[in-house]
C-alpha cells in the first residue's frame, strides 16, 4: 500500500519475526490494529464508559443537538445516542468476529473435504456456484426476510452468504497444493488423508484463509448495517449502528447527527479491519503486496 | 441457472417460519391457518411443489405477491425503470471514473497521486452506502441546494429532470463499486507495464499516454472486465439500500416493502430475477474476453 510496501527486496518466510518486521513496514496496518483494538475495548467497557441505559426513554428529552449532557445528541424518543452507539459497538463486532469465525472454519472443512474427494467435489461445487450466483447481500436479504429477527439468525444468514467464497478459495489452494511434491511424498510414504490435511496441506492455507477471514469480517459488519437499516437485521430492541440509522431514517433532515456518530465508527471500524487486512496479506504474502 | 432456481426454493422451503400463519393475523384460528395452506399448495409433498413452480416459472410466471394478488412479474416490470436507470447510471459513471484513475495509478506508482487513489479505495470499501447516501444529501441537497434531495422522474419526462434525480444516487451507489475497480485496474496495469513489450514500445520512442492506452490497457482488459462483472453483486445489494434513502420507486423499494409484509412471491421472485441479471452479465463479460485477448477462443 505504501511506498516502503513497493521496496520489500525478496520474499519473506512466514514465520513469526518476519512477520513483525513486516507489521512494522507497514504503519496503516497498525492504525488499523489500534483502531481495532480500541473498539473491542469500547465492547468490553460500555458500561463504564459515562453511558446511561441505550433504551431509557426521556419524552421531555427527544431531538436533543449534540451538547455536554449528550454527547452524541439524543434520538426521537430521548434516548442518549453516545450510550447507544457505544452499546452498538458491541453489535457490530459480535457480528464481524463471529461471522468471520464461522464461516470460515465451515469454509475450511468443506474446502479441505471436497478438494481431496472427487465425487463429492462436483456436487458440493455445484451447490456453492449457485449461492454465489445470488449476490451476497440478497441472499443475506432474502434468508433474514423469512426468519425471526435476532442476532443468531443474522449471524447465520451472513455466514451462509460469505461462506461459498471461503470454500472456493480453500478448494483453489488444496488442488495446488496436492499436486505439490511433499504430498506426493506423503501419500507414497503411506500418510492417512487427515495426517496429509493437518500437516501438509493446512499449515500452507492458514496465511492467506486469515486474510479472508479479516475481510469476511469487515464485509459482515457492512451486510449487518444494510440489513439492518432496510429492517431485515438486528430486532430494534437491540441498539445496533445500523438500527441507530435505520430509525433516522425519516428524520435525517432535522438530525443528521443520528446517522453520521453511527455511521462514522461503523466505517472506521471496517476501515481498520481492511487496512488491518491489507497489512496481513502484505506481511505474509510479499509476492502480492507489490502488486495491490 | 437450473441450480440458482433449485437453491432459491429450497432456502424458502427450508425457513422456518410459517407463512400462512403470519399471512393470516394474530386473530387467526387454526381452522383459518389450515385454509389459507390449502389454498397456497403448501401441505403437498416438496418435489410435488417444486415440480409446479418450476413448471411455471419457465412459462415466465413467477407467482402472485400473497399482499396485493399481483402478479409478481407484472409488479417487477412496473418497478424495472428507477432501477435499471440508477444501475446503468452507476455502471457508466463508475466505469469513466474508476479505470483511468487506476490506470493513472498506475502510471505514477508510488506517487502522492498514486496513494491518494489507494487511499480512496480502501476508503471506499469500508463506508456503506447509506452512510456516503446521507453526507452526499446533507452537502449537495440541503447545505448546496444544487440536487434534489430524494425522489425520481421517469425518463420520458424530459432526460434533464431525469439525470438530476440520478446524480446522487449514483455517486453514492457507484463508490464502492469505483473502489474495486480502480484497485483491479491498477494491480492489472502494473502486472502489464512490467512486461517487455511495454519496454519496448517506450523505447521505440511512443508518447506515454499512446503506451499506456494502446500497449498497456489493452492487455490489462481481461480482468479489469472480469472484477466489473463481478462488482454488479455490489451494485444490485447497494441499489436496493440506495433506493431506499433516495425514495426512488424501483424493485429494491418494492423487495424492502415486501419483506416487512412477508411477500415471499415477491421476495423469491426479486432474487431469482437479480441472480439471472448477475449471471447473463457474466457471462457477457466471459465472451467479452474474446474481444480484448483474440487469443481466446471458445
Amino acid at each position: 500500500m505504501t511506498a516502503a510496501a513497493l521496496d520489500i527486496p525478496k520474499p519473506v518466510s512466514p514465520t513469526w519475526r518476519n512477520f513483525r518486521d513486516a507489521l512494522r513496514r507497514h504503519p496503516t496496518a497498525i492504525a488499523g490494529g489500534v483502531v481495532l483494538l480500541v473498539m473491542i475495548l469500547v465492547a468490553i467497557l460500555a458500561p463504564w464508559l459515562g453511558t446511561v441505559d441505550p433504551q431509557a426513554v426521556a419524552p421531555v428529552k427527544r431531538l436533543k443537538q449534540p451538547s455536554a449532557d449528550f454527547w452524541f445528541g439524543s434520538d426521537m424518543m430521548g434516548r442518549d445516542v453516545y450510550s447507544r452507539v457505544v452499546y452498538g459497538t458491541r453489535v457490530s463486532l459480535t457480528i464481524g468476529l463471529a461471522v468471520a469465525l464461522f464461516s470460515t472454519l465451515v469454509g475450511l472443512a468443506i474446502g479441505l473435504v471436497t478438494g481431496f474427494i472427487r465425487w463429492l467435489d462436483a456436487i458440493v461445487m455445484r451447490v456453492m456456484d449457485g449461492l454465489m450466483s445470488i449476490p451476497p447481500v440478497l441472499l443475506a436479504i432474502a434468508l433474514m426476510a423469512l426468519t425471526r429477527a435476532s442476532m443468531e439468525n443474522v449471524i447465520l444468514a451472513i455466514t451462509l452468504a460469505e461462506t461459498p467464497r471461503v470454500v472456493r478459495l480453500v478448494r483453489g489452494l488444496v488442488l495446488t497444493l496436492r499436486e505439490e511434491p511433499y504430498v506426493a511424498a506423503a501419500i507414497a510414504a503411506g500418510s492417512r488423508l487427515p495426517r496429509i490435511l493437518w500437516r501438509h496441506i493446512l499449515p500452507n492455507i492458514v496465511a492467506p484463509l486469515l486474510v479472508q477471514a479479516t475481510y469476511v469480517c469487515a464485509s459482515a459488519m457492512i451486510t449487518e448495517a444494510i440489513l439492518s437499516f432496510i429492517g431485515a437485521g438486528t430486532p430494534p430492541n437491540i441498539p445496533s449502528w445500523g438500527n441507530i440509522m435505520a430509525e433516522a431514517r425519516s428524520m435525517f433532515q432535522i438530525a443528521g447527527y443520528l446517522i453520521l456518530f453511527p455511521g462514522i465508527c461503523l466505517s472506521l471500524t471496517v476501515l481498520a479491519v481492511n487496512l488491518l487486512g491489507d497489512g496481513l496479506r502484505d506481511a505474509l504474502d510479499p509476492r502480492l503486496a507489490r502488486r495491490m | 441457472m437450473a441450480v440458482v432456481a433449485f437453491v432459491v426454493f429450497l432456502l424458502l422451503y427450508l425457513t422456518p417460519g410459517d407463512p400462512a400463519a403470519i399471512l393470516a393475523g394474530d386473530a387467526a384460528t387454526s381452522e383459518d391457518i389450515r385454509k389459507i395452506r390449502e389454498k397456497l399448495g403448501l401441505d403437498d409433498p416438496f418435489l410435488e411443489r417444486f415440480g409446479q413452480w418450476l413448471g411455471r416459472l419457465v412459462r415466465g410466471d413467477l407467482g402472485v405477491s400473497i399482499f396485493t394478488n399481483l402478479p409478481v412479474t407484472y409488479l417487477i416490470g412496473q418497478r424495472i425503470e428507477p432501477t435499471l436507470s440508477l444501475t446503468f447510471c452507476t455502471l457508466v459513471i463508475s466505469v469513466l471514473v474508476a479505470v483511468p484513475l487506476g490506470v493513472v495509478a498506475a502510471a505514477r506508482a508510488g506517487t502522492w497521486l498514486d496513494r491518494a487513489v489507494m487511499a480512496f479505495s480502501v476508503a471506499g470499501f469500508s463506508v456503506p452506502v447509506f452512510v456516503i447516501a446521507y453526507v452526499l444529501i446533507m452537502v449537495f441537497s440541503i447545505e448546496l441546494e444544487w440536487l434534489p434531495v430524494q425522489g425520481y422522474r421517469p425518463i420520458r419526462d424530459g432526460i434533464w429532470e431525469w439525470a438530476r434525480h440520478l446524480v446522487l444516487p449514483s455517486m453514492a451507489l457507484g463508490t464502492v463499486y469505483i473502489a474495486l475497480i480502480a484497485r483491479m485496474t491498477r494491480a492489472a496495469m502494473l502486472d502489464v507495464l512490467a512486461q517487455d513489450y511495454v519496454r519496448t514500445a517506450q523505447a521505440k520512442g511512443l508518447a506515454p499516454p499512446a503506451v499506456l492506452v494502446r500497449h498497456a490497457l489493452k492487455n490489462a482488459a481481461v480482468p479489469i472486465a472480469t472484477v466489473i462483472g463481478i462488482g454488479i453483486a455490489l451494485l444490485i445489494g447497494g441499489a436496493i439500500v440506495t433506493e431506499t434513502v433516495f425514495a426512488l420507486p424501483g424493485v429494491g423499494r418494492l423487495t424492502v416493502d415486501a419483506i416487512l409484509r412477508r411477500d415471499y412471491p415477491i421476495i423469491q421472485g426479486v432474487v431469482l430475477m437479480f441472480s439471472a441479471a448477475y449471471v447473463l452479465i457474466n457471462l457477457a463479460v466471459d465472451l467479452s474476453y474474446m474481444f480484448f485477448d483474440p487469443r481466446i477462443r471458445y
